[in-house]
């Protein structure tokens, strides 16, 4: 591909990328949605979250041990009300030590 | 009317509070960084994707794609129908903003990701305008400069290294999501159903739709669940205002 084309596919991809991000502030500015809706929305919250982390975190690598390893390594140290930077950077030591000895 | 809705300490409360965020992108745009290069991209290429598109999955899926030989209009086709969840996560988002005025939304809502999303969405209370500009200079500058780090980088990086960095973003989510976990067991439950659902439609849908359906259906089930009622509903709010 020539850089113009790369250019043109880069504006592309970002328009199909912020429309969503941006849409739902615009389409629903004056919306009040119904208590049931609006509840929804919330827990949609944390759905998402579930569905970011599964299956995901087990097809990080070939080995899924290492994805199930992590997980409960992050999980112990977020249990334990650790700071959110902790529990990035202390799963990724744990994982560099799990990687070195397996 | 704009600039008195950017309140500064607010803005550093936003900053603050995307510190983990900052560092799981690293390992990530160095990655991206480094696949953009091996695929033939300039620097300048591999930087003003991450500048323009900012969603680390779509590069990734472009990259692939590209490197496949699939044309243009399915690689835009594709990212749209990944990034289909950022609209129910911008709605999602709305009543957690405190209203800002239309152009301030139409920013910040370019630097909506799965992370800033995650972010935002467990903080106690609302937040407001300014937070989220705080949260978003900070992801959009770890990804942006990763990104060119990465391709500075090229294969430099060891494989150990590499392999154990990938654990990063998710350990970023379980990070935002187990302390909500804790106080209310409501959100592990919706949690839980929303990953086992779409770790079962991933086998028969695309991604991009199977986090989507799975979400909704998860988001559904929970309130009918906990919000049964208006007692419930009470308490549906309590679940949130509390993560």
């Amino acid at each position: 591909m020539t850089v113009d084309n790369l250019f043109l596919l880069f504006a592309a991809m970002t328009a199909v990328t912020y429309i969503p991000r941006m849409l739902p502030f615009v389409l629903f500015d004056e919306v009040e949605f119904p208590p049931f809706i609006s509840n929804v929305l919330k827990n949609l919250r944390y759905a998402i979250l579930g569905g970011l982390i599964l299956p995901g975190i087990f097809l990080v690598s070939e080995d899924p041990v290492f994805g199930v390893a992590g997980g409960i390594v992050a999980f112990t140290l977020a249990y334990l009300d650790i700071d959110v930077v902790f529990v990035v950077t202390g799963t990724i030591g744990a994982m560099a030590l799990y990687t070195f000895v397996v | 009317m704009a600039t008195a809705e950017l309140h500064f300490e607010d803005f550093f409360r936003g900053l603050r509070s995307a510190t983990g965020l900052g560092i799981g992108y690293v390992p990530i745009g160095i990655t991206y960084g480094i696949i953009a290069r091996t695929g033939g991209f300039t620097f300048l290429e591999t930087v003003a994707m991450s500048l323009m598109v900012f969603a680390g999955a779509s590069q990734f899926i472009a990259l692939n794609l590209l490197s496949s030989g699939v044309g243009p209009v399915q690689i835009v086709f594709t990212v749209f129908m990944v990034n289909l969840r950022h609209f129910l996560m911008s709605t999602s988002l709305r009543d957690k903003i405190d209203e800002g005025s239309r152009p301030l939304e139409m920013i910040y809502s370019f630097g909506i990701t799965d992370e800033t999303f995650a972010v935002s969405s467990v903080e106690s209370g609302k937040v407001n305008p300014a937070y989220m500009f705080g949260l978003n200079s900070v992801a959009y500058f770890s990804w942006t400069a990763s990104s060119g780090v990465g391709y500075l980088l090229g294969g430099g990086l060891p494989a150990v290294l590499k392999e154990s960095l990938s654990i990063a973003l998710y350990a970023l989510f379980i990070g935002l999501l187990v302390p909500s976990a804790r106080k209310n067991h409501g959100v592990l439950f919706v949690a839980g159903i929303a990953g086992g659902l779409n770790s079962i439609l991933r086998l028969v849908l695309s991604p991009g739709w199977s986090i989507v359906i799975g979400s909704l259906i998860a988001a559904v089930t929970g309130t009918l669940v906990f919000d049964n009622g208006p007692e419930a509903t009470h308490n549906g709010s309590e679940l949130n205002d509390s993560g």
